[in-house]
């Protein structure tokens, strides 16, 4: 009985010998890495390439080494599917990283959910992508969750009363960011001077900006990517508005002081990263990244390495079988309960309902900084994190 | 308002004038649409980013650079392009097509070697520091825009209508065939003129991406669809209509927002454009069935 056992798992390890004793965990990342979304997906690769070559250097989890698969969706909805398809029926991954683009999840992540994969995006902040199942999560704080906060404290500090409103119009991401701008404003109950639009490529913005200053607004504000709002930017400052710029995320890059430099002061955004913030995690972060790349890192460099270790955290309580379904459903069912302090800061998930109001995948619960840009810099105005915790409350 | 309001828009004008000077040039002698001039605009503004960022050269030099750089490539454009499909008298949607092929090359090529993402040239004085007239706020670099627009048109047309090379490629616009038996160096001045209109766009590149703080390897394309109305709306191949049209398209685009709206910019601006085609299908400048250089 006890030899039948023995002689079972022998031949247990021999039939998996090839897969097991390689002992690897492979991990599917499909990235925009050419392309016009390469600017947001070869940080995305950078970052997990860091983390993975420290779980790595640092013994592996429960001994097995994670490896990365990793796959160029160019920033494309047909391409990406490709890729997913590949992923995950070709390579076997266990869990797959992307896209980089929310356009391109809206139409990859449904391949995922039917295949029983899960889908982790790290980048994609539009609305309803985690209604797509019960196997997508992110960690990419959406705009619905920063924006009112970065309104508001940009509000108390400038003593503003009526802005502005200048965003992209044929954008899904910065027509997203104005919706939430306006529930924003509205639930403040701040008036808006006038409400003008661009179109993406546009490169001269100053009839829109003589309106705006002829509509006498206390600050402006902007949804736009920085291709578009550093130039803006520039413009407002060239017309002599000295106003300030409350943006949404697409303007917390530190592209914008090259773009705009010596006329990017005065602008707001929020975030749930900072390369400012001095917390112990996200300065071990921006150092090691710094050494391994050479660079400094932005926040989807930051959301990739944090989304890594979030995985890990999952798997770590997962007793991987070598059954690929049975794995794949395991690891789903772990994550949930994955939290981490990284260095976006502390993380949990929050489940997000689908179109049929019952449970869906998941979304992030993060607390935002707000920071105000001065002299080419970012400076923190309000870390939710750390003032929480302070000794004197906030209303 | 209303005074800076036109002072945007001349200076928009100015700046589409500028690019679709090169545009209307190739076609009213080469008669063909030339889609690259999107990717020749390009590749002059990066080529003087280049030198100003990596060979630390001052602008003028590196304007310089963007000159020399965009006419060896209009030469090229014509030796390697043009030329032979004239010598096998192509179609002329041959040669356009060709265009699209080169456009979409240079681009890739330029986006692979400086990557895709927005790049500017380092702030300096001309762009940033300008007149204030009470309340209107106007840049140096605007102020040369419109100035140089104007100054190139006239050159331009000095040069064509004054001058013996200028007679020769007026009579080459009208007729190939005539021109040939007059003794005129048909090749020679086809070449010449894609230098010229080449670097005109190149020239055109510099400065639009000074006055717009983007270089980015797309930049042409935006501009290519704003310059073909501008062309067609001045008259194909007429050089006062480039400029006429130019301004036309900033008035019209400028003024929409200001006083309609700038969701209905371009609803406004090109609903315009289609008004006056229906009025005079040959466009401002241009005459029924004759072409002009």
């Amino acid at each position: 009985m006890q030899l039948g056992r023995v002689l079972f798992g022998a031949l247990v390890a021999i039939g998996y010998f090839s897969s097991l004793s390689l002992a690897q965990i492979k991990i599917g990342v499909a990235e925009a890495l050419t392309g016009n979304a390469a600017q947001y997906g070869v940080p995305i690769r950078k970052g997990f390439d860091l983390a993975v070559s420290e779980i790595n250097g640092s013994g592996g989890i429960n001994g097995q080494k994670i490896e990365l698969v990793i796959e160029d969706e160019q920033g494309k909805k047909e391409e990406a599917i490709n890729v997913f398809k590949k992923l995950i029926f070709q390579d076997k991954v266990l869990l797959l990283f992307g896209p980089t683009l929310s356009n391109s999840a809206q139409a990859s992540d449904p391949v995922a959910q039917g295949a029983k994969v899960v889908v982790f995006g790290t980048s994609n902040t539009a609305d309803g992508i985690t209604s797509i199942g019960n196997f997508v999560f992110r960690n990419s704080v959406t705009e619905a969750d920063i924006v009112p906060v970065t309104l508001k404290i940009a509000a108390q500090k400038t003593g503003l009363k009526k802005v502005a409103v200048l965003y992209g119009n044929d954008d899904i991401f910065t027509k997203s960011g104005y919706d939430n701008f306006k529930k924003a404003l509205e639930a403040l109950k701040i008036p808006v001077t006038t409400t003008e639009t661009f179109a993406k490529g546009d490169v001269d913005f100053k009839p829109q900006l003589t309106k705006i200053k002829s509509s006498n607004p206390d600050a402006v504000v902007l949804s736009a990517l920085i291709a578009e709002g550093a130039p803006a930017m520039v413009q407002s400052r060239q017309l002599g508005i000295t106003l300030p710029f409350i943006g949404g995320n697409g303007m917390n890059s530190p592209k914008l002081f090259d773009l705009a430099k010596d006329n990017s002061d005065n602008l707001w955004v929020g975030s749930p990263w900072s390369i400012e913030n001095p917390a112990a995690e996200n300065k071990r972060f921006i150092s090691a990244y710094q050494k391994a790349q050479n660079a400094l890192p932005d926040q989807f460099a930051a959301q990739a390495y944090d989304a890594m270790y979030i995985v890990v955290q999952a798997l770590k309580k997962v007793k991987l079988t070598g059954k690929l379904e049975v794995d794949r459903g395991a690891l789903r069912d772990a994550l949930p309960a994955a939290q981490i302090t990284g260095a976006t800061g502390a993380f949990k998930f929050r489940q997000a309902t689908g179109k049929d109001g019952k449970p869906a995948g998941y979304d992030a619960v993060q607390t935002a900084i707000v920071m105000m840009t001065k002299g080419n810099q970012y400076v923190i105005q309000l870390n939710e994190a750390t003032s929480r915790a302070g000794s004197t409350p906030r209303p | 308002m209303h005074a800076q309001q036109l002072v945007n828009a001349i200076s928009l004008g100015g700046v589409y004038a500028l690019f679709a000077l090169g545009f209307t040039l190739i076609f009213g002698v080469l008669n063909v649409v030339n889609l690259a001039h999107g990717a020749m605009f390009m590749l002059g503004a990066y080529t003087a980013l280049q030198a100003v960022l990596f060979f630390k050269l001052p602008l003028a030099v590196a304007v310089l650079a963007a000159i020399v750089v965009t006419a060896g490539a209009g030469w090229l454009l014509d030796r390697f392009i043009f030329a032979p499909l004239r010598a096998r008298q192509a179609p002329h949607l041959a040669p356009m097509i060709a265009t699209i092929g080169l456009a979409i090359s240079l681009n890739s090529t330029i986006q692979g070697l400086f990557g895709a993402e927005n790049l500017r040239f380092p702030v300096h004085g001309l762009a940033a520091e300008g007149l204030r007239l009470g309340d209107v706020q106007i840049t140096w670099l605007e102020l040369q825009i419109i100035l140089l627009a104007f100054l190139l048109m006239a050159v331009l047309l000095w040069w064509l209508m004054r001058t013996r090379m200028g007679t020769a490629l007026r009579a080459l616009a009208e007729s190939r065939k005539a021109a040939a038996l007059l003794g005129i160096d048909v090749e020679g001045l086809f070449r010449l003129t894609s230098v010229i209109a080449s670097l005109l766009g190149g020239v055109a590149g510099v400065l639009i991406a000074l006055y717009t703080n983007a270089v980015f390897p797309q930049m042409g394309q935006p501009m290519l669809h704003k310059g073909i109305a501008v062309v067609i709306l001045g008259g194909m191949g007429d050089i006062r209509g480039a400029l006429l049209g130019g301004f036309f398209l900033g008035c019209a685009e400028v003024f929409s927002v200001a006083y309609v709206g700038s969701t209905m910019r371009d609803a406004v601006a090109f609903g315009l454009l289609f008004a006056i085609l229906l009025l005079r299908p040959q466009g401002l400048f241009g005459k029924a069935a004759q072409r002009r250089a």
